[in-house]
């Protein structure tokens, strides 16, 4: 088989990886060439077969030809480093890892559910949707003991909890994402002679200075994103209430012990609006304000590498937006900040993540479902990834993870002094979290007032959920 | 001025058939012409930059618009690139032709087992004359309305215990079921134009209705085939939704559709590999459409009738 | 047998093919061969023979589901208890509400009447000219794009650059305000119009499909009734007026139909563009959302019922151009 050029950004940072990596995309990319049978990886990955310990598995019997099937929305390029990863395991147990990704991952679930037809895992991306699946389809199996151990070992106690419902552990989690991050160039701030800022003062300091130096808007923002437009939107109005109201409010927020129009939250929304509702501080490049609700999340911040714009606020996984060829490096072209607090000392981190949810309990799903909690999944994934991939488990190898900045996004995640919070939309009831709470993003953005959307939004909460 | 002939037609039609193009040539003009190339360009233009556009870079795309680079052609600053063809095609572990593979295996009978059945039905309700058939034909003409997103639950379940989930049967199953009531409703208009007196004629020879059906129906009706047939072939081809209900976990099975629509990546990200997937999967559509259009005879109708 | 259930090597697939096609012929030769034999055979035994197939399949596909459907919406959302009207009530009471109606109803009207007459005029001025499959393709090309793919090209067509600097238009529509010198527009956030400019996309597409259909209807007109009216003194708009436009007025019927109810079920375009954000939603699209982002069963199901009310105007008018025709025949 022959792959004329080879040359998209995933693959060739897998290449300029470890070794086992490089013997990884050969594996692939014969694989690939049979035509046959594509997803199901070929037998005898014996590339990394002494990078872990098979005697974990003993317990489970013997699993030779046995197959466990994957349900994801993590679709090319990104799912080969999931498959890739998966490899180990294969070797160890003989079992066969069906994958399959898709971008209706979301609808299609429920629906395969219903029809009798579920996968054996499937890897969740919220806590609200896991619930629903315990909850309203009495689908997920509860963790056995030798996952309920590993995630004990390797996770903090608050993302245990995201995996909890109602007391009992049922996914343990796959991995991470950071998003209180601010995208910009070093090398312009150099010129500019600007300072990265460490507190929300500095910030807004900063950009008023660059809003007067320049005579432009410094902030780009875009929060389209089809189906789900909206979402940045509600990143941004969750790191100030982190910020400005604090975890404890943040959950109560969440699990509506507080309204969701609460004042506190009101004033901390008020904070995203002294920036995205300025038409002084954004939408540089891209219009005025409303032209934030018509942006696509995803080329927003590209004006950063064009010179149109200067702080973009998106997560660590923006990475994989930059065009090829773009330097991310602490003095290159791009780079990120940590979103400021009120004070430097304090650390309030916006994340979020899959799960991963069993829905079968024979022994070979219960045996994958132990390899994925493991340090040893986490290290092997680090090996084979590209850019922007990292894991909450404390136990993880930093040195394997693909670069710099993979690194430093991994330390801001376990940074001790961290307090995380999940995203919270992912947390709401979907009619809120996936429903008003979007359209509340662009109806503010729009127009309306912080007060008349957070009132509709709340108007919008169900009842009993 | 000239009109191809049609060689199948009686030479009296074909005389007749020439004056008329003539007459309406010297009438229709230039107004009619200026319509066309107004509508041809306004439909055209949204295509056209699509396909300019998946040559372009990602930066490109989102600094300039692509009727920028006829400009640039000039001054020798275009830049073109491959690189979304490349992802496009070769980008994935399967192989793209797997997806051609199975897009042909899943469509073509989809659109024959529909077609045929429709037909029968369509005859049936013209011209054959049972109790309750005008109720029977409206109740099937309105569960065209019935959206697929409901049936999805309740059709999988069935298949999955029928051990026929993700295969290819229930998308060709699903795929004919879901034609039916549009097919029915079509050919059924161009069945019912049939003149009376060809079907009695038939009749008075002795000839039942599979005969009438076969004999003298199905000939002409041969242009209405093609046209549903080019409408199903797209409707098939391009379909993503019965194509991940049905053959979801089986990647093996999977058209080219479910193939392009992971082409913008994870979280959608990667859209303007889009504009390459929509090219590589609209050259199948647009070969069956201008190969059956020569089936879009004129006058069979007409010529049958004299003769 | 695993080859029978799909996968395997290409050949393996393409024989399957084969088979599954032979099979049916089978059965419907068998069919035919039964329903042919009896010398006078009854009424019902040969609609039998003819329909039993297609109301065994839509039976089993459509009529069942779509029961159930009913059934659901006046179950709660997870659809263990029953609660009589409320979805109907919630979703008649949302504020939101009457703009989805009223834009489903600006799609349904407009979308049907703008194709097909664009399509008519299309498929007349090119039926007969040099260029007329040519032409044709043209118009048809939008057909052969899914409907994401199209929301997609007439994103870029819509795309807004500020007035900022040097910064460039990248979307054509903007681009051509800007060369006549009116500032350009945020063509998907302004309501009402927004609308309209979606409901372009959705013509763009199905102008093709009735292109194609009238000009197959337009080819079935008989030369010796043009040539009548040439001799009358029936020239082009009166031609097109008083021979073309009665002659094809059933396919007329039939394509408008069709348009209006894959009109109503449309929600790709909505959701792709706008995501339904802006006062742009359809009830389709919010059947989609309830059915199965908010997994909300009972919503869901409720709005589906509601599209079959939708549908009934249509059924009716169609009911009657079919009487009509019968009393003709």
């Amino acid at each position: 088989m022959t792959r004329t050029s080879g040359d998209f950004r995933g693959r060739r940072a897998l290449a300029l990886g470890a070794g086992t990596a490089t013997v990884a995309l050969l594996l692939a990319a014969c694989g690939g060439g049979d035509g046959d049978d594509g997803a199901s990886p070929t037998a005898g990955g014996t590339a990394a077969e002494s990078s872990i310990d098979c005697s974990v598995f003993d317990q489970f019997g013997d699993l030779q030809g046995k197959t466990v099937t994957v349900y994801t929305s993590i679709v090319d390029p990104e799912s080969q480093s999931h498959i890739d990863s998966y490899k180990p395991f294969e070797a160890c147990t003989g079992v066969t890892i069906s994958y399959e990704g898709s971008r209706e991952f979301e609808a299609q679930l429920p629906v395969r559910i219903q029809a009798g037809n579920p996968p054996d895992i499937a890897i969740v991306n919220q806590p609200g949707s896991l619930r629903t699946l315990v909850n309203r389809f009495d689908a997920v199996k509860p963790v056995p003991d030798a996952v309920k151990q590993e995630v004990e070992e390797n996770f903090s106690q608050s993302w245990i909890d995201y995996g909890t419902v109602d007391g009992t552990l049922y996914a343990a989690p796959y991995d991470a994402n950071v998003k209180s991050f601010v995208w910009y160039s070093p090398k312009a701030f150099k010129d500019a002679g600007y300072e990265v800022p460490k507190t929300w003062d500095e910030l807004m300091t900063l950009t008023a200075k660059i809003q007067s130096d320049t005579g432009n808007p410094p902030w780009c923002a875009g929060v389209e994103s089809g189906d789900a437009t909206g979402w940045p939107g509600t990143d941004w109005v969750e790191d100030m209430v982190l910020r400005f109201a604090g975890i404890d409010v943040y959950n109560k927020w969440v699990d509506h012990e507080i309204p969701f129009n609460d004042p506190q939250i009101i004033d901390a929304w008020d904070k995203a609006g002294d920036i995205l509702k300025s038409d002084k501080y954004v939408n540089a490049g891209l219009g005025d304000v409303s032209s934030i609700a018509t942006t696509a999340w995803s080329s927003a911040g590209l004006g950063i590498t064009q010179g149109t714009c200067w702080l973009h606020r998106a997560a660590n996984f923006y990475a994989a937006q930059w065009p090829e060829g773009t330097d991310i490096s602490e003095d290159g072209d791009v780079w990120a900040f940590y979103l400021p607090a009120q004070i430097e000392d304090e650390h309030p981190v916006l994340v979020g993540g899959p799960f991963i949810a069993a829905l079968a309990d024979r022994p070979e799903v219960q045996a994958f479902q132990t390899y994925l909690a493991s340090t040893d999944w986490s290290n092997e994934k680090a090996k084979v990834s590209a850019s922007g991939w990292v894991s909450a488990n404390k136990h993880l190898d930093p040195s394997l993870l693909n670069n710099d900045f993979d690194r430093y996004v991994y330390g801001v995640l376990t940074d001790p002094k961290t307090v995380a919070g999940y995203d919270a939309s992912d947390q709401m009831p979907s009619e809120v979290g996936a429903g008003t709470f979007w359209t509340g993003i662009v109806n503010w953005l729009t127009g309306q007032s912080t007060q008349q959307v957070a009132d509709t939004i709340e108007a919008s909460w169900p009842a009993s959920s | 001025m000239t009109t191809t002939p049609q060689a199948s037609l009686p030479a009296q039609t074909l005389t007749l058939n020439q004056r008329a193009a003539k007459v309406r040539r010297r009438l229709s003009n230039p107004w009619a012409s200026g319509i066309a190339i107004v509508l041809a360009i306004l439909w055209t233009l949204p295509t056209l930059g699509l396909l300019i556009t998946s040559f372009r870079t990602q930066t490109d795309i989102n600094a300039s618009g692509w009727w920028t680079v006829f400009g640039k052609i000039f001054t020798g600053d275009a830049n073109f690139t491959l690189e979304n063809y490349d992802t496009a095609l070769h980008g994935s572990t399967t192989n793209l032709a797997q997806f051609f593979v199975n897009s042909i295996v899943i469509t073509l009978p989809s659109v024959v087992i529909p077609i045929s059945i429709a037909l029968l039905a369509a005859y049936a309700f013209a011209w054959i004359d049972f109790p309750g058939r005008d109720w029977l034909f409206v109740a099937v003409f309105a569960l065209q309305v019935v959206p697929i997103q409901v049936t999805m639950i309740p059709l999988l379940r069935a298949y999955v215990s029928w051990g026929i989930g993700g295969s290819f049967w229930s998308v060709w199953l699903s795929h004919s079921i879901f034609a039916l009531p549009l097919a029915i409703f079509l050919l059924h208009n161009f069945m019912k134009d049939i003149p009376r007196s060809l079907v009695e004629a038939a009749t008075m020879d002795g000839a039942g209705h599979v005969k009438i059906f076969f004999r003298v129906v199905f000939p002409l009706m041969v242009p209405a085939i093609a046209a549903f047939g080019i409408f199903q072939f797209l409707w098939v081809w391009n379909d993503l939704l019965v194509a991940l209900v049905f053959v979801g976990g089986r990647p093996d099975v999977a058209p080219l559709t479910v193939r392009v629509a992971e082409l913008s990546g994870t979280r959608g990200g990667q859209w303007h590999l889009l504009s390459a997937g929509a090219f590589i999967s609209m050259v199948v559509p647009l070969i069956v459409f201008v190969s059956l259009q020569r089936y879009f005879v004129r006058g069979l109708l007409a010529g049958s009738v004299k003769g | 047998m695993n080859w029978l259930t799909g996968g395997g090597e290409p050949a393996q697939k393409f024989l399957l093919m084969f088979l599954a096609i032979a099979l049916f012929i089978l059965i419907v030769g068998l069919i035919l061969f039964l329903v042919d034999r009896p010398q006078n055979p009854k009424k019902w035994f040969l609609a039998l023979g003819f329909l039993g197939l297609p109301v065994l399949g839509l039976g089993f596909g459509l009529v069942y589901p779509a029961i159930e459907t009913i059934r659901n919406s006046f179950l709660n959302r997870d659809a263990t208890k029953f609660v009589g009207l409320d979805n109907y009530v919630t979703a008649f009471t949302t504020p939101e509400f009457l703009v989805v109606l009223r834009n489903t109803a600006i799609w349904v009207l407009v979308v049907p009447i703008v194709a097909t007459f664009i399509g008519l005029v299309y498929a007349v001025v090119v039926d007969r000219s040099r260029f007329e499959k040519f032409a044709k393709a043209l118009i048809f090309l939008p057909m052969a794009i899914s409907m994401v793919g199209a929301s997609i090209i007439w994103g870029f067509v819509y795309a807004f650059r500020p007035v900022q600097g040097n910064i460039q238009q990248i979307g054509l529509l903007n681009q051509v305000l800007v060369w006549l010198g009116i500032p350009p527009q945020q063509f998907l956030i302004n309501q009402p119009w927004n609308t309209f400019f979606l409901i372009v996309i959705l013509i763009w597409i199905q102008t093709g499909f009735a292109m194609t259909l009238l000009s197959a209807a337009i080819k079935a007109i008989p030369d010796d009734i043009v040539e009548a009216a040439r001799l009358d003194g029936l020239y082009g708009i009166g031609m097109f007026r008083y021979i073309t436009v009665p002659s094809i007025r059933p396919t007329l019927v039939v394509v408008l139909t069709t348009i209006a109810i894959t009109t109503l079920k449309v929600f790709d375009i909505v959701r792709t563009t706008t995501g339904g954000q802006f006062g742009t939603s359809v009830v389709a699209n919010e059947f989609y959302r309830q059915s199965f982002v908010t997994l909300n069963t009972g919503l869901g199901a409720a709005l589906a019922v509601l599209l079959f009310v939708l549908v009934i105007p249509i059924i009716w008018y169609n009911v009657r151009q079919l009487r009509l025709a019968e009393e003709v025949r």
